[in-house]
């Protein structure tokens, strides 16, 4: 019933295998940059592609590759710049990250008005599911496997760098480079969502299911195993709907993820509404 | 020798926290650090520990080092169990990637910091005071041969603050190397054999009678808390 699009659909198909597989590894991104209390972060970042992505399509077209590479290239000098410019002059990292991406922001918007059809780049921004052809699934499945790899080696080095940041230094771990992975890989899950999701709705199958995932699960295992399955969901019914009502996936997929958070922060039993309005008798000890 | 600090120099934007401090500190030593607020002990401490970067002079230290930060600095609302924020302390054993093997020894420095129940409580439930035990644990696992406490009987109740009192005192039989930063004069008397007495420069350092005597803490607390404006580049300075 829900699925009937994707039999009769080939490209629906792959725009789902890719949507799967970037729902395997952005929410637990998305988890970590909650905690950081960075939720708005990947947003900054995604505007910040802007002018990598415009000028990329300036010069090349709409070839995936050319844009991926403007996208990455990007979002990286914006990333590592925030954190090195943070570090190097003490400022504050999202100070710094304000003040590039709304220089790149600004920079994008004025290459796109200069060259370009609006219409071809608002299927970038938001995302087209035709747009998925080979590279495009290639491109999701790998940043997926690179994530997975990298946080399997990063998680306890991004946890006790997050609880703890003195103890982090004194037993000699060298979080800033973590960070800048970290960072590294954010920019890199948004890139490879270009084309099914867009930009700038990555960052909400990244946030979304994560921020949704803090009512279902007290520990950060809890968080990220919840938020990947919000995502997986979010992405199946967003992909449907989005063939069934002729509306472009990108925020299809956002407003699925969004009705999950919806009905997490309603329902979920961790400081969810109801669960906050049910008259709770304490325990006696 | 255990922790030697020689011609110590840690500033904030140019304002020496640390100014030219030296001392040694023999394996099994127990040391107090005292002084007024804003004197440079817990940056003194950080910088040993090599958590925060020492301007002039080095720090060499006989072994690895544990330190107990103040707690204002962490995440206290962070998702983590008790008994995963404990077993962090083998992190010199497993590092990033290498397994934690527990064996039993999560549970022990629980049960001996009195948190015997606590394990898959989550650390945002703690009072201070308990969070303040968990990190005992945690330096318990540790077992590092020389260890820095900051301030460690902050916001504790005198049960908890003798408990952690008797951690301390088993640590110092055991021959481990020890630098506590406190406020409670009649507790280092009373505790710790040596004494630094700090002003962001080192006022006195030796046996606690001798360091803690009247003249000396007079002139810690002279030590003028702000920022003189017209300052000029210590002659010190490389």
């Amino acid at each position: 019933m829900i699925l009937d699009p994707f039999i009769e659909f080939g490209f629906l198909r792959r725009a789902l295998v890719g949507c799967l597989a970037l729902s395997l590894s952005a929410p637990p991104l998305g988890v970590f940059l909650m905690l950081r209390r960075m939720s708005l972060a990947g947003d900054a970042l995604s505007h910040g592609m802007l002018p990598g992505i415009a000028l990329a399509f300036v010069l090349f077209g709409l070839s995936v590759p050319a844009l991926a590479v403007g996208g990455l290239l990007a979002g990286l000098v914006l990333a590592l710049g925030a954190g090195a410019l943070a570090r190097g002059t003490g400022g504050r990292e999202d100070s710094a990250l304000a003040a590039l991406y709304l220089t790149a922001l600004a920079a994008g918007v004025a290459i796109i008005s200069w060259r370009g059809s609006a219409v071809e780049l608002s299927q970038l921004l938001f995302g087209s599911v035709l747009g998925v052809d080979d590279a495009a699934l290639l491109l999701m499945a790998g940043a997926a496997s690179a994530t997975l790899v990298f946080l399997s080696f990063a998680w306890r080095p991004l946890v006790l760098e997050c609880f703890d940041p003195a103890f982090a230094r004194a037993v000699g771990l060298r979080g800033s480079r973590w960070h800048l992975g970290f960072l590294a890989l954010v920019v890199v899950n948004l890139v490879a969502a270009l084309q099914a999701v867009g930009t700038l709705m990555a960052v909400g199958l990244m946030m979304l299911p994560a921020i949704a995932a803090r009512h279902w699960a007290r520990g950060i295992g809890g968080m990220v195993a919840v938020a990947v399955l919000l995502a997986l969901l979010a992405s199946i019914a967003g992909l449907a709907a989005s063939a069934r009502l002729d509306v472009p996936s990108g925020p299809a997929i956002i407003l699925a993820a969004a009705a999950l958070w919806v009905l997490s922060v309603a329902f979920g039993p961790v400081d969810g509404m109801l669960a906050r309005l049910r008259p709770h008798r304490h325990l006696s000890g | 020798m255990s922790i030697a600090v020689r011609d110590l120099t840690v500033s904030h934007d140019r304002r020496p926290a640390v100014h030219h401090v030296s001392f040694t500190l023999p394996k099994g030593g127990l040391l107090a650090v005292v002084g007024p607020n804003g004197a440079g002990k817990s940056t003194l401490l950080r910088a040993i520990a090599g958590v925060q970067r020492a301007e002039h002079g080095h720090v060499e230290a006989g072994g690895r080092i544990a330190l107990l930060p103040q707690q204002a600095g962490m995440d206290r609302a962070f998702p983590l169990r008790c008994r995963d924020a404990v077993l962090l302390g083998l992190w010199a054993e497993g590092g990033a990637f290498g397994t934690l093997r527990d064996d039993g020894r999560v549970a022990d420095a629980m049960a001996a910091v009195g948190l015997r129940g606590f394990e898959s409580r989550p650390v945002a439930s703690l009072s201070t005071g308990q969070f303040q035990r968990l990190l005992f644990a945690r330096l318990l696992l540790q077992d590092a041969p020389v260890i820095l406490l900051d301030e460690p009987f902050n916001a504790l109740d005198a049960r908890t603050a003798a408990d952690l009192l008797g951690v301390i005192r088993r640590w110092h039989g055991e021959g481990r190397t020890i630098c506590a930063v406190l406020h409670d004069l009649d507790l280092v008397r009373d505790e710790f054999p040596h004494t630094l007495l700090l002003a962001r420069e080192a006022i006195a350092f030796g046996p606690t009678g001798e360091a803690l005597s009247a003249a000396n803490r007079l002139r810690a607390r002279s030590m003028a808390e702000g920022w003189d404006p017209h300052a000029e580049t210590c002659a010190r300075a490389a």
